[in-house]
């Protein structure tokens, strides 16, 4: 299998702590991997480092053949590397469907045009209409982002992340701070949205994870000590002694 | 099936703007009246590109002087060119060369300033609008030092009967200039990249992992605010005949910010409407009185504190009012609420004149005040004008308390 998305020997510190260790991560094209481990295991840094927001300490990031390391988070993206957050981070004065048009415009090519009518732009509106039509919010098209509710906030900011067409898409804790149904229904959300792409997951809700993830990495104080499929993950003694409890309520 | 409708509203708004352009100097005919018109129209070019900055892409500069004094500079001494014979180049097409010079500038200054958003970006324009200000006086042999460069904007023989010597000629030209750069930038706004500017102003780092570069989207922002900013200073070099360090100053770019400010930073027009105030207050009001300043940084600081979305905001506001034809039940309070200013404002007026008049020896204690001649020492006036302006804030309170009842029952219904 080819790897869409990996990680070799990958440090990160801050000043005097380390935050990753040397994490080493291979994530094969087309498979939704899910990513856990206890609060404070670094999973948030590993995805700041992914996604660029945050320069490694060394080791090397590779998005298919391509080494990503060092680049900034835009070059990142427009390779093809599409990430959410855990914290919503959306447009919050634009209209859900200026948000997701945000995210339209420069892989349809229209990069910083300031010749073109961006109303006249037909591809980039079919493609922003299909999005909200995907993630459930075609009818709150002209409303502020600022607005919507905490769920539908939430749906935008996965509507934002693969309304570009990203071949590998990050979501940080998607389901975070949602009820038991709007959780059920994020997860078919995720599933439909990403169909033939590379999904990684940083997630604590153990159902959505053994729902979702085709395998899973667990990451203890910076390091991964397992990956495999969820049974395995499930059965492994090291991960059990590490992160007991939080698995027995899967 | 696919088309946009047509956008009835704003081709009436455009066609309006354009006949009101057309018939303001028709209406106004006093000398006084069309110099007054004229400065408002490259004003308002100004205000509309500091808010291509402030308003669209969350920019807060304190040098936008820069870009409008520096196209000028350029535009003066192409003038005077033109006028030697040296190059051939119509007059009507000069704020081009000052909007090109502004931009070739945005382009310098703009990569050093947009390399950081929020407050680094406010103290870099700041201290750009500075050092330019000191090289123009450093270098009088071309910018005239203190004095500044004159020029004179007749030259050539007239074509077609136009030779901007007539005051009105220049109120044409600057209006359709005017015209042509408020579409402009409206059609800028509608644009990928004036999209993109309000969402970096919005959440920079959301764009950034859109695929935008936030400091390509600001510093193209920039160069093409900065183009505008240009032709506005053109257009006031043509009309004043000379370009001098004020036209660099802070105090220009703080004007702007606050013309800009009080007509309202969120809305595409709020700078037309505070760059007709603000003009109003600088060209017309100091013509009456010293106290000039002190009025406008009063109505600055109430604007801030009261309606920081400038008059505009306070226009659209009476949208949904006016829609929902409840208007007529807000008459009596705004009624209220207008005249109890008015009695405030006349109180501090009075004492604000007072005041002034006092301080300034040489004049004596006598003063004039709306017809009325008085001694500014005497105790009358005073006890007069205190009483107004304590029962103006009073009855003030109350109008705004029945006002905001108003509008609580209108929002409920």
């Amino acid at each position: 299998m080819n790897a869409a998305l990996q990680l070799k020997d990958v440090h990160k510190s801050f000043g005097s702590t380390k935050i990753i260790n040397g994490v080493s991560l291979e994530v094969r094209a087309g498979e939704r991997h899910a990513i856990i481990g206890p609060n404070g295991a670094g999973k948030s840094t590993l995805y700041n480092l992914i996604s660029g927001r945050f320069p490694v300490s060394s080791g090397k990031i590779f998005l298919g053949e391509e080494d990503i390391t060092g680049l900034k988070p835009f070059q990142i993206n427009r390779k093809g590397l599409s990430r959410s957050f855990q914290v919503t981070n959306i447009f919050h004065n634009l209209s859900v469907y200026e948000n997701i048009r945000c995210a339209v415009l420069w892989p349809a090519g229209h990069h910083y045009s300031f010749w073109r009518r961006v109303g006249g732009l037909r591809e980039v509106k079919r493609r922003a209409e299909e999005t909200m039509e995907r993630i459930g919010l075609a009818k709150r098209r002209d409303v502020p982002a600022g607005v919507l509710t905490y769920a539908e906030q939430r749906a935008l900011e996965i509507g934002i992340t693969i309304a570009g067409g990203a071949g590998v898409v990050l979501l940080d804790e998607p389901t975070a701070g949602m009820s038991r149904t709007e959780t059920a229904h994020a997860v078919q959300l995720i599933r439909e949205v990403t169909v033939g792409k590379t999904l990684v997951m940083v997630e604590h809700d153990m159902g959505v994870i053994f729902d979702l993830a085709d395998r899973i990495s667990v990451l203890v104080y910076g390091e991964i000590i397992a990956t495999g499929a969820p049974a395995e993950i499930r059965a492994n003694r090291a991960v059990q002694e590490a992160y007991l409890g939080t698995l027995h309520h899967a | 099936m696919r088309y946009a409708p047509v956008n009835l509203g704003r081709w009436v708004l455009w066609g309006t703007t354009v006949v009101v352009f057309a018939v303001a100097p028709l209406v106004f005919t006093s000398s006084f009246a069309l110099t007054l018109l004229t400065q408002m129209g490259s004003f308002i070019i100004f205000a509309l590109s500091y808010n291509m900055l402030l308003g669209q892409g969350g920019m807060l500069s304190f040098g936008h002087a820069v870009y409008s004094g520096l196209g000028a500079y350029i535009a003066v001494h192409a003038l005077n060119l033109i006028g030697k014979g040296t190059v051939v180049f119509p007059v009507t097409l000069l704020p081009l060369v000052g909007g090109l010079a502004g931009m070739v500038f945005g382009i310098l200054f703009g990569y050093v300033t947009t390399r950081r958003a929020g407050t680094t970006f406010a103290l870099i324009s700041l201290g750009i609008g500075e050092m330019v200000f000191a090289c123009v006086l450093m270098f009088p042999g071309f910018f005239g030092g203190e004095a500044g460069v004159s020029t004179n904007r007749v030259v050539g023989k007239p074509i077609l009967g136009i030779s901007y010597g007539p005051a009105l000629q220049v109120y044409y030209l600057v209006a359709v200039w005017c015209f042509l750069s408020m579409v402009a930038m409206f059609a800028l706004t509608q644009t990928p990249l004036g999209r993109m500017a309000n969402a970096v102003r919005d959440n920079p780092e959301r764009a950034e992992f859109v695929g935008y570069d936030t400091q390509k989207v600001r510093f193209l922002q920039l160069v093409l605010s900065a183009f505008f900013a240009g032709v506005s200073g053109a257009l006031s070099c043509i009309n004043f005949e000379i370009v001098s360090a004020e036209n660099v100053s802070a105090i220009r770019s703080g004007g702007v910010l606050i013309a800009t400010f009080i007509g309202g930073v969120p809305f595409f027009f709020g700078p037309i409407l505070g760059a007709i105030v603000f003009i109003f207050f600088v060209a017309a009001l100091s013509g009456f009185t010293k106290a000039w300043l002190l009025y406008l940084g009063l109505f600055f600081v109430l604007m801030v504190l009261y309606a920081p979305g400038g008059l505009a905001s306070l226009v659209m506001m009476q949208i949904p009012v006016l829609r929902a034809r409840r208007f007529g039940a807000l008459l009596l309070p705004y009624a209220a609420a207008a005249g109890a200013a008015a009695l405030a404002m006349a109180g501090l007026i009075g004492v604000t004149e007072m005041v002034y008049h006092l301080s300034d020896v040489s004049g004596g204690t006598l003063m004039t005040l709306a017809g009325m001649e008085f001694d500014a020492k005497s105790g009358v006036p005073w006890a007069i004008s205190v009483s107004l302006l304590v029962l103006g804030l009073i009855s003030l309170h109350f109008a705004t308390r029945y006002l905001a009842r108003r509008w609580a029952e209108i929002k409920t219904a």
